[in-house]
């Protein structure tokens, strides 16, 4: 899994580029909503580089977590020892999340589409199943109220597809007209979804709503990408390449983030 | 002083679960009640409807020793590892070989707040309770239980979900008194609502404590003797789940349970052996072993103390 590097820099996984670049998108965020696996390693990378004043909530009822170690799990006693609060639930999702205070929410994605609408709930139809996800969660609201979303996943034609076989979590809908027409209609707090980071570059969304690759990861190609897409993707004209993770943001992932390598290899 | 309301696990299951009950083991990764679950198997109760936001590990058990017909969820899965193969087994029927022999669990699925909101509608005796989900997606679809609903005041449309209210809500907790005040600390989940949205509620405890030590620190309180049918005295009673402040969440187990759920014979063998083969939560914890408890024991990290002033 190791990408190719430039003579002299350090070798790195393409694990280790996806949350190196989803922290740096975070520069400037002051709340965030944590997911587990990587979006936890970014987050909190993002609080040792770019955004030290990053406060992570974690939905099962924290506010302002230190964690000391690695959570495997969403809930963990790490992330309430040393937190500035803890929530029930109900509050949690009712005063923090609907409320309005969280400005950056992460979600992963069985099947993402072009508009950035998300499918965690199952693959097939719903009432027969050939795949039974795990569901929302709180994808559905997060995907709603934060008031920007950033995704994490890998690239390939089963998970970015066409048309999603179950939409769990709101996007751009049917592209941005129609969902800025419902979003101040119905009220809601999110602007949508604005990043999506991948194993081989970065997205974000135009201005007709659809996804746009801005950045190649080092190593990656366009028809790495193309055959990884199942649409016609759309690439900015000034299509750049992602700044390798450096010596500091390595160090910090395999020494105090993740040192078994759980996420990272 | 109202008397005590101590049980055995087997004489607190026996007496309040019922089978066809539907029952609310709740916790959210944090004292998820893994020793009342292995005693609803043990007692072979059926028929029941399962409510929990993540079924977890535990219904995950408790639905391959065949208690359950129904789950009412909102995320499935074995957090930051995999998946949870009796429940998957029992809702592909399509794609699981194995799956076809076994008996189709009905599912009701919301989110998380969708599931918080229906305790709270539940606890607080309400005909539904409104949030802003849902919104174009399909889950109203899936669940024609959640339902658009104008707002009385003219400023627009939410979702409503309605109330849930189980006939048993079972927590686990650090502390109880012998009447069932029941104190808590770390991750709150939703259990309280859970508890208040009850008809009968079993609490179990790490420790047993003193009326007034849950006196001296009222705020700590969650739940009220006055709504508890029984408390159980089960240290350990959470494990592989975590205690804070006792016990580390035993992630190892978490990991190894990804193996044994994948087929149906390797997780009724563990069953027999960690759940049948025992006769109780004492047991489970001398076969798993003082060298296993003693590496899930935390360091120190108290609380420092709040004055609450003597008004006499």
């Amino acid at each position: 899994m190791t990408a190719d590097a430039p003579a002299g820099a350090a070798a790195f996984s393409k694990n280790e580029m996806m949350i190196v670049a989803a922290a740096r998108e975070l520069a400037g965020q002051r709340v965030c909503f944590v997911g587990v696996g990587l979006p936890n390693i970014a987050v909190n990378l993002a609080q040792r580089t770019v955004a030290p004043e990053l406060e992570l909530v974690y939905e099962a009822g924290v506010f302002g977590a230190r964690p000391a170690r690695l959570p495997l799990s969403i809930g963990d006693p790490t992330i309430v020892t040393g937190a500035t609060a803890v929530t029930s639930m109900f509050e949690l999702f009712s005063f923090y999340l609907q409320g309005g205070l969280i400005d950056v929410g992460f979600l992963g994605a069985a099947q993402i589409d072009p508009f950035g609408n998300i499918n965690t709930t199952v693959i097939g139809p719903y009432a027969e199943p050939v795949t039974r996800l795990p569901g929302s969660g709180g994808a559905c609201e997060i995907a709603i109220n934060a008031r920007q979303v950033f995704v994490i996943m890998r690239q390939s034609k089963r998970s970015f597809v066409e048309s999603i076989d179950f939409r769990t979590s709101a996007g751009n809908l049917g592209g941005a007209e129609q969902s800025e027409r419902i979003r101040r209609e119905q009220g809601w707090l999110g602007r949508g979804p604005s990043v999506v980071v991948t194993d081989l570059g970065i997205w974000h969304f135009g201005e007709d709503g659809e996804m746009r690759l801005d950045s190649l990861h080092p190593g990656a190609t366009l028809d790495e990408v193309r055959a990884t897409v199942g649409w016609e993707p759309k690439v900015a004209d000034s299509l750049g390449t992602t700044e390798a993770p450096t010596a500091e943001e390595l160090r910090l992932i395999r020494e105090e983030l993740d040192p078994g390598g759980a996420y990272t290899r | 002083m109202p008397g005590s309301k101590v049980a055995s696990m087997r004489d607190a299951v026996a007496a309040l679960v019922r089978d066809g009950d539907t029952v609310a083991i709740e916790g959210f990764t944090h004292l998820i009640g893994f020793a009342a679950g292995h005693e609803i198997i043990r007692q072979r109760k059926r028929d029941l409807t399962l409510a929990r936001l993540t079924p977890d590990l535990i219904y995950d058990q408790m639905i391959a020793a065949g208690v359950a017909r129904k789950l009412i969820f909102s995320w499935l899965g074995n957090p930051g590892v995999g998946g949870l193969g009796a429940i998957r087994r029992r809702a592909e029927p399509a794609t699981s070989g194995e799956g076809r022999d076994l008996p189709r669990l009905e599912l009701e699925e919301y989110s998380h707040f969708g599931m918080v909101g229906r305790y709270t509608a539940g606890a607080a005796n309400l005909p539904f309770y409104p949030l802003r989900s849902y919104f174009e997606t399909d889950l109203p679809k899936a669940n024609p239980l959640i339902r658009e609903i104008e707002s009385p005041y003219g400023d627009g449309v939410v979702y409503a979900v309605p109330p849930l209210k189980p006939d048993v809500s079972i927590v686990h907790a650090q502390r109880a008194d012998a009447n069932g005040n029941t104190q808590v600390w770390g991750l709150l989940g939703c259990q309280k609502e859970a508890a208040f949205a009850a008809d009968r509620v079993i609490v179990v405890v790490e420790e047993l404590v003193p009326e007034d030590v849950v006196r001296a620190d009222p705020n700590r309180t969650i739940i009220p003797g006055l709504i508890v049918d029984a408390v159980v005295v089960e240290p350990f009673g959470a494990h592989p789940s975590y205690v804070q402040g006792a016990y580390d969440r035993d992630n190892r187990f978490y990991l190894e349970w990804d193996a044994i759920t994948r087929d149906e014979p390797s997780l009724q063998a563990w069953l027999g052996e960690w759940v049948y083969g025992l006769d109780g939560r004492a047991a489970y914890v001398e076969k798993l072993g003082a060298e296993r408890i003693a590496s899930l024991r935390p360091g120190s990290a108290p609380s420092g103390s709040v004055e609450y002033g003597r008004y006499e």
